[in-house]
C-alpha cells in the first residue's frame, strides 16, 4: 500500500468499524438477557396473578371452556398483541380455563418454574405455578419467536441511527487524516516543485517532529550535493586554468620566437617554450594523476617496502634537470622497511622529493632520514628551499595553489595528490620548519607498528 | 609605451614582456599583486595587462585599488575564466579590456594600442604632425610619404613626443616609456636617440629645451 492517507484512512476505518461491531454485540446479548429476565418476571407475575383470581377447585367440564384470564385486546405495537398465553389446570388433569390464543394441549408437564417446549408448531416458554389450596395449576407462556423479534426491534432501532453516524464518521476520518498530513503534502509540494538544478535546503520552519528528521537528512543530502558539485566545477575551472595559462605561454614564445630579430631571444624564446612544454606535460600527468585517485580508491595492498630502495627508484626515474644526485640519504632511512601500499607511497614520495629538488638551489641537499617518536614513525624529506611563507600554510595543500615560492614546472597539484595519496594509504602528511630555520621540512607519518628494522645486510 | 604585466606564470610572463618589447613597448612583469601595488605606486604605466589569478590575491583587487586611488590606467584583463559573468564582473570593476587565454600576442599588442588611443582621445591610430607620420601599430614612420627606418629606441623617443606637439617631454620621462626596471640606461641614452633621430627625420622637429627637455617644435622657427 504505497499511500499513507489511504493506509491510514483504511486503519481507522477498520478499527472504528471493529469497534462499533464490538459495541453491537455486547448490545444485543446484553440486551437480550435483560429481556429475558424481565420477561421471564412478567411471565412469573401473571401466573401468580392468574392463580390469586382463580376459583378454587372449579370443575369444569364445559368443553367450551370459560376465559378466565383474556390478555387479548388491541394495545400499543400491535406486533406484541397476545404475548402471553395462560392455561389454569385442576390437579386432576382438567383444563380450568384458558386465554383466547391459548392452545388446548398442556403447555408443559412442569409443576413449578420455567420451562420450554414447542407446542403446536412453536416454542413456548412457560412458567408454572399451582396452588395446592385451590388446587389448581396455572401456566402463562411466551411465544419465543416473538421475544427474539422484540430483542431484534430493539437492536434494529439502534442500527438505523448508526447507519447514518458511520458515514459521517468516516468523512470526519477522512478529512482528519487530509488535515493531520498537509505538513507531509506541503513538504512532497515543494520537493517536487523545484526542478533538479535546485539545491537549496528546505525550510524546516512548520514541520512537524516526526517529518523533520527526514527534511534535515535531505538537507545534509542536498547540501553534499552541492558541495561535490562545486568541488567538481572549480576542479574543471582551476584546471582549464592551469591548462591554459601554460598553453597561452607557449603560444607566445613560440611567436617570439618567429618573430624574433636577434638569435639570443630566438634561443631564448625556444627554451621557454621547451619549459613550457615540459611543465604543460607534467600538468596532464598529475591531473591525471589526481583524476585517478579521486573516481576511485584504489585497492590498497600494504607491503613491506625498504625505504631507500623505494627512495631509490622514485629519483632514478626522474628528469636530470632537476639535479636527483642532490637527494641524500641517511642510514636510518637504509636499514628500515615500511609497510604500506607501494602505489600510493611512490606517488607521495615521489612528488614530494620533485617539490623539494625544485625549491633547493642548485648547492643545496635534499635529506632522507626516518625517525621514531612514541607511537609515531615519520619519514622525513628536509630541503635547501625557501620554505612556506608564512600564511600559507594551510593553502599549499589545496589543489593548484602555487605560492609565492613556485617553481616554474609546478602545477600546484603535487601536495593535494600527496595529501589524497596518504590519505588513502593510511598515512599523514606534515609540514613543518626544520631545526635549522630555513627549508622545508616534510614527514609522512605513520603508526610505528609499520615500521621495521631491517636486519643489516 | 611603458606596460605593467601581472602574470603568475613565469613562462608567460616572460612571453609578454618580451613579445611586447618586439611591438616597441617597455614591458615591465611583476607576479604578484604585492609587487603590481610597489610598481603603480613608483612608475607611471600607460596601460596595465592583468591576470586575474594571482598567487596571493585575485586581479580584481588590483584593479579596485587602482580605481580606488582614482587612477585611469586602461587594464586589459588577462584570464583562463571567460565565461560572460566573468567578463561582465572584470569590466565592471573598472577593466577596459578583456582577453581570454590562450591569445595572440599581436591581438595583446594591438588592443594596448587601441586602450591607450581610447585614453588619450585621439580619433586616427596614427600619429601625424607637419607630414611626418607615425604608425604605432606596423612601427613605421614616414616623412613626406617617404619612409624613414628608425630603431625600436627611436621609434619610442619619437612616439613618446608626438603623442602631445609642443608639451616638453623630460630626459627621466622618455627613459621610462622607453626602458624596463631590467634594462640598464645609458646616462646619454636619451641624448644619443635624439642625434640620431635627428640625422634621420632633419632636425627642424625636435626642439631641445635645455634642462627641461624635448618637444615637438610646433612654433614656426
Amino acid at each position: 500500500m504505497t499511500s499513507l492517507r489511504t493506509r491510514l484512512l483504511l486503519i481507522l476505518i477498520a478499527s472504528t468499524s471493529a469497534i462499533w461491531l464490538c459495541g453491537f454485540a455486547w448490545i444485543y446479548v446484553d440486551a437480550r438477557q435483560e429481556t429475558q429476565h424481565l420477561l421471564d418476571r412478567r411471565l412469573m407475575e401473571a401466573a401468580r396473578m392468574v392463580l390469586s383470581l382463580s376459583a378454587p377447585g372449579t370443575p369444569a367440564n364445559d368443553p367450551n371452556l370459560p376465559v378466565v384470564v383474556n390478555s387479548s385486546g388491541p394495545i400499543a405495537g400491535a406486533s406484541y398483541e397476545h404475548i402471553l398465553t395462560c392455561q389454569v389446570w385442576s390437579f386432576d388433569g382438567r383444563l380450568v380455563g384458558r386465554s383466547g390464543n391459548a392452545p388446548t394441549s398442556k403447555l408443559t408437564e412442569e409443576s413449578e418454574g420455567f420451562s420450554e417446549r414447542p407446542v403446536d408448531g412453536e416454542i413456548y416458554r412457560v412458567f408454572s405455578a399451582e396452588d395446592p389450596i385451590k388446587r389448581v395449576r396455572v401456566l402463562v407462556g411466551d411465544n419465543l419467536e416473538q421475544r427474539q423479534r422484540f430483542v431484534r426491534d430493539l437492536v434494529r432501532s439502534l442500527l438505523i441511527p448508526a447507519a447514518f453516524i458511520l458515514p459521517m464518521l468516516a468523512i470526519l476520518i477522512w478529512i482528519s487524516v487530509k488535515q493531520g498530513l498537509e505538513p507531509l503534502q506541503h513538504a512532497t509540494r515543494s520537493l517536487s516543485a523545484r526542478d533538479a538544478e535546485n539545491l537549496t535546503p528546505l525550510d524546516v520552519g512548520r514541520s512537524p517532529s516526526e517529518i523533520r528528521p527526514l527534511i534535515y537528512a535531505l538537507n545534509g543530502l542536498f547540501g553534499k550535493v552541492v558541495a561535490a558539485r562545486e568541488h567538481e566545477r572549480s576542479f574543471v575551472a582551476y584546471a582549464a586554468h592551469e591548462m591554459r595559462t601554460p598553453l597561452a605561454g607557449l603560444k607566445t614564445q613560440v611567436q617570439i620566437a618567429a618573430q624574433a630579430t636577434v638569435p639570443e631571444m630566438r634561443a631564448n624564446a625556444l627554451s621557454q617554450a621547451l619549459k613550457g612544454v615540459d611543465r604543460t606535460s607534467r600538468l596532464v600527468q598529475q591531473l591525471l594523476a589526481m583524476s585517478r585517485l579521486d573516481a576511485s580508491p584504489p585497492r590498497i595492498q600494504d607491503q613491506w617496502i625498504n625505504l631507500a630502495a623505494a627512495f631509490h627508484d622514485v629519483t632514478a626515474s626522474m628528469s636530470r634537470d632537476l639535479l636527483p644526485e642532490r637527494v641524500t640519504i641517511a642510514a636510518s632511512a637504509r636499514n628500515h622497511s615500511i609497510s604500506i601500499d607501494r602505489e600510493m607511497f611512490d606517488l607521495a614520495a615521489r612528488n614530494l622529493v620533485e617539490n623539494a629538488l625544485q625549491l633547493t638551489p642548485p648547492d643545496g641537499t635534499v635529506r632522507l632520514s626516518v625517525t621514531q617518536e612514541g607511537q609515531e614513525a615519520k619519514i622525513c624529506i628536509e630541503d635547501d628551499g625557501p620554505g612556506i611563507p608564512s600564511g600559507e600554510e594551510e593553502l599549499v595543500l589545496q589543489r593548484f595553489f602555487r605560492g609565492r615560492h613556485k617553481s616554474a614546472s609546478g602545477s600546484g597539484l603535487g601536495l593535494a595528490i600527496v595529501t589524497t595519496a596518504l590519505d588513502r594509504a593510511g598515512a599523514k602528511l606534515r609540514l613543518c620548519r626544520p631545526g635549522g630555520g630555513h627549508g622545508l621540512r616534510a614527514e609522512i607519518i605513520v603508526s610505528s607498528n609499520r615500521l621495521r628494522l631491517d636486519d643489516a645486510a | 609605451m611603458r606596460i605593467l604585466v601581472v602574470e603568475d606564470d613565469p613562462i608567460l610572463l616572460d612571453g609578454l614582456t618580451t613579445g611586447l618589447s618586439l611591438h616597441g613597448m617597455a614591458a615591465d612583469g611583476v607576479d604578484t599583486c604585492e609587487d603590481a601595488y610597489s610598481a603603480l605606486a613608483t612608475t607611471t604605466f600607460s596601460a596595465i595587462v592583468l591576470d586575474l589569478m594571482l598567487p596571493d590575491g585575485s586581479g580584481i583587487a588590483v584593479l579596485r585599488h587602482l580605481r580606488l586611488r582614482n587612477d585611469a590606467t586602461p587594464v586589459l584583463l588577462l584570464t583562463a575564466r571567460d565565461a560572460v559573468e566573468d567578463r561582465v564582473k572584470g569590466l565592471d570593476e573598472g577593466a577596459d579590456d578583456y582577453l581570454g587565454k590562450p591569445f595572440d600576442l599581436e591581438e595583446v599588442a594591438a588592443r594596448l594600442r587601441a586602450l591607450e588611443r581610447r585614453a588619450q582621445g585621439r580619433a586616427s591610430p596614427k600619429l601625424s604632425f607637419q607630414g611626418l607620420v607615425l604608425d604605432p601599430g606596423s612601427l613605421e614612420v614616414t616623412l613626406d610619404d617617404k619612409a624613414v627606418h628608425l630603431s625600436r629606441r627611436e621609434f619610442g623617443v619619437l612616439r613618446a613626443l608626438m603623442l602631445r606637439p609642443g608639451i616638453v617631454c623630460s630626459r627621466s620621462q622618455l627613459e621610462d616609456q622607453l626602458y624596463g626596471w631590467q634594462e640598464e640606461v645609458g646616462s646619454n641614452a636619451v641624448e644619443v636617440h635624439i642625434h640620431n633621430l635627428r640625422a634621420k627625420i632633419g632636425p627642424r622637429y625636435i626642439q631641445t629645451l635645455r634642462g627641461l627637455g624635448y618637444r615637438i617644435r610646433t612654433e614656426t622657427p
